[in-house]
């Protein structure tokens, strides 16, 4: 499990990768504050739950990934340990997230928003991966 | 992997991707560049998202590609692409997260050698006036029933308020308001967003720069747009802030399922559209130019806290210390115009990623005082380089659907400048360079690097030789305060 910051002209990519999708949002989620520069506060800790529906697992990991960026922008709260649940529900994908974070102690970069340029999870022989691409 | 082998050379600073290159493209692709601006982008994807974006439904003319082109998501930054209306499509991710990320420009007649012993104290001010960085929230809060004038009004709302002229609106792209706003199709999330963040800067590429006349190449329309060699000038980069950003990334949510609806086959979903008289493209549009509006807010916003700034350093001791507005215009855009394509006049809607309007003399929606010289084009360089304003043409009107480049151009990747370059010798550099630096971050400044940019003189020598648009003065940096 992983991820890895890879070169974009103007915005920035992650590539991440993982043994599952579950892992794969988590890896995911790590990658994104890695990149911001989240720093969180030592104390304050909080949880929140979210869950969402999409038509296939691109589109969950775009919505859980907006959710974060809305999160620290609107409350000011990231979060750095999760409980991720896919399955399906009446012929849709869908995603439960539970999560633990604390407020922000500094936030270096700010990402505008989370694309789906080329985004495909694809199976390797390690699990899955995929890349990412952010608007800065 | 597209090659140079691959183009078709037209002229120096001309080429063409012909429709038989991709099965998929509808139209072919023409490209503003010189072979060695062409051959920096050769390792990047601008030319595989440009032939990506001439496979939208309902194109019409070329896929127009500007020599500041980089890789973006979707359309390569650069791109102009113009569909029929109403029945082509409009696309969200085509438009971009920051709708009507733009650029403002504002001339004085203070005399730079005046200026020079309160230029440290003019990057404090503007930095403390004009909020930027991460997050930051802006000068007003704003309840939502007020968002929503905004929202529907842009300039106009500035105006009522006392925080712009007449002369500013006169002289925005489409008078600082887009007509056809809708703020029922703005989300409350995008809304709530927005209610923060009116007269702020935001970070990344976004600044604001103090700069000096440098050069005067058309003394007659440099004349009419206020801009007096050796005199200071204002730029302000910024754009929709939050609520765009969550404008777009709605759109394009939603859109994922339009694309199925409609039998749309794509390239990347990224590009996902929908049909301008589809529901969701009418709702689209509506929440566009919605966002649009807050930002040519947004930047009148910020006009209004750096003539504050400039007042109370200047006012009483200089001469001609006013900010006068030069011009307003966009750089993320679909906006409904008509051209003139193939011999015939149509209205589409041209989308604008990281492109400007260039329009030629005697345009439509231009004030009296431009119609003879065209509009004022405004293309910032990288910091501690120049910047230029240039001027629309009849050339561009026939060629571009009345477009021109919109900046330098990144040519190298925020990692490998983070990597290279460190913020804190980068700023001291640019301040030995004679350039006051004000920056919420040493890696963001670092990230920002002149080199990490194209030459941008390079990049107007190809639209000027190409005709698209004609020199009218260079600016040099002296101030340059970012998020």
């Amino acid at each position: 499990m992983g991820f890895e910051e890879i070169a974009h002209t103007a915005d920035c990519a992650l590539r991440v990768w993982a043994d599952d999708l579950e892992g794969l949002f988590v890896e995911a989620a790590r990658g994104m504050n890695a990149l911001s520069g989240a720093r969180l506060a030592a104390s304050q800790r909080t949880s929140r739950t979210f869950e969402t529906e999409g038509a296939d697992a691109e589109s969950l990991l775009v919505t859980f990934l907006s959710e974060l960026l809305y999160y620290a922008e609107q409350e000011n709260l990231a979060f750095d340990h999760f409980n991720v649940q896919t399955f399906k529900r009446s012929n849709v994908q869908a995603l439960k997230v539970e999560m633990d974070g604390a407020p922000l102690e500094s936030l270096i970069k700010a990402i505008k928003a989370v694309t789906y340029h080329n985004l495909q999870i694809r199976p390797t022989a390690r699990g899955c991966e995929v890349e990412i691409v952010f608007d800065v | 992997m597209i090659g140079i082998q691959n183009l078709t050379k037209i002229s120096d600073h001309e080429w063409e991707i012909p429709q038989s290159f991709r099965q998929d493209m509808r139209v072919p692709v023409h490209i503003f560049a010189t072979q060695r601006l062409l051959e920096q982008v050769m390792d990047d994807k601008s030319l595989e998202q440009a032939v990506n974006a001439a496979t939208l439904p309902g194109l019409v003319g070329k896929v127009v590609v500007m020599p500041d082109m980089h890789q973006g998501y979707g359309f390569p930054i650069g791109a102009v692409v113009a569909t029929s209306f109403p029945q082509g499509v409009v696309s969200p991710g085509g438009v971009g997260y920051d709708i009507n990320c733009g650029i403002r420009l504002l001339a004085s007649d203070i005399e730079y050698e005046a200026a020079i012993p309160h230029l440290d104290t003019l990057a404090t001010l503007l930095n403390k006036y004009c909020p930027s960085g991460v997050g930051q929230e802006g000068v007003l809060r704003v309840n939502i029933p007020e968002l929503e004038r905004v929202l529907r009004e842009g300039s106009r709302w500035a105006l009522r308020n006392g925080y712009a002229t007449e002369a500013d609106l006169s002289r925005t792209e489409e008078g600082g308001c887009l007509e056809g706003a809708n703020p029922a199709k703005v989300s409350e999330r995008a809304k709530k967003r927005g209610q923060s963040q009116l007269g702020s800067l935001g970070a990344g590429n976004h600044f604001i720069e103090v700069d000096v006349v440098d050069e005067i190449f058309a003394e007659q329309a440099a004349t009419v747009m206020g801009l007096r060699p050796g005199c200071l000038a204002l730029q302000i980069h910024c754009g929709s802030r939050g609520l765009g950003h969550q404008v777009c990334t709605d759109y394009v949510q939603e859109l994922q399922a339009a694309v199925r609806r409609y039998g749309i086959v794509l390239p990347d979903r990224e590009l996902v559209c929908a049909p301008m008289d589809s529901p969701e493209g009418q709702a689209y549009l509506g929440a566009m130019r919605a966002a649009a509006n807050f930002a040519f807010a947004n930047r009148q916003l910020l006009a209004h806290s750096a003539r504050r700034a400039f007042e109370e350093i200047f006012a009483g001791r200089l001469k001609g210390w006013e900010l006068r507005q030069v011009y307003d215009i966009a750089h993320n855009m679909g906006n409904v115009e008509t051209h003139e394509i193939d011999g015939q006049r149509m209205k589409v809607c041209v989308h604008r990623k990281g492109a400007t309007r260039a329009f030629g003399p005697g345009s439509p929606g231009l004030p009296p005082e431009y119609q003879s010289t065209g509009q004022p084009v405004l293309v910032p360089g990288s910091m501690g380089t120049a910047s230029w304003v240039l001027a629309g043409t009849e050339m561009s009107m026939q060629r571009s659907f009345g477009s021109s480049c919109h900046g330098a151009g990144r040519v190298m990747s925020r990692s490998k400048a983070k990597h290279e370059i460190r913020g804190e010798a980068l700023r001291r550099e640019l301040e030995q360079g004679g350039i006051k630096v004000r920056a919420g971050s040493m890696s963001g400044l670092a990230e920002e690097a002149p080199r990490a940019y194209k030459d941008v003189d390079e990049v107007v020598e190809t639209v000027t030789a190409a005709g698209i648009a004609r020199k009218v003065a260079r600016l040099r940096p002296v101030v340059v305060v970012k998020g």
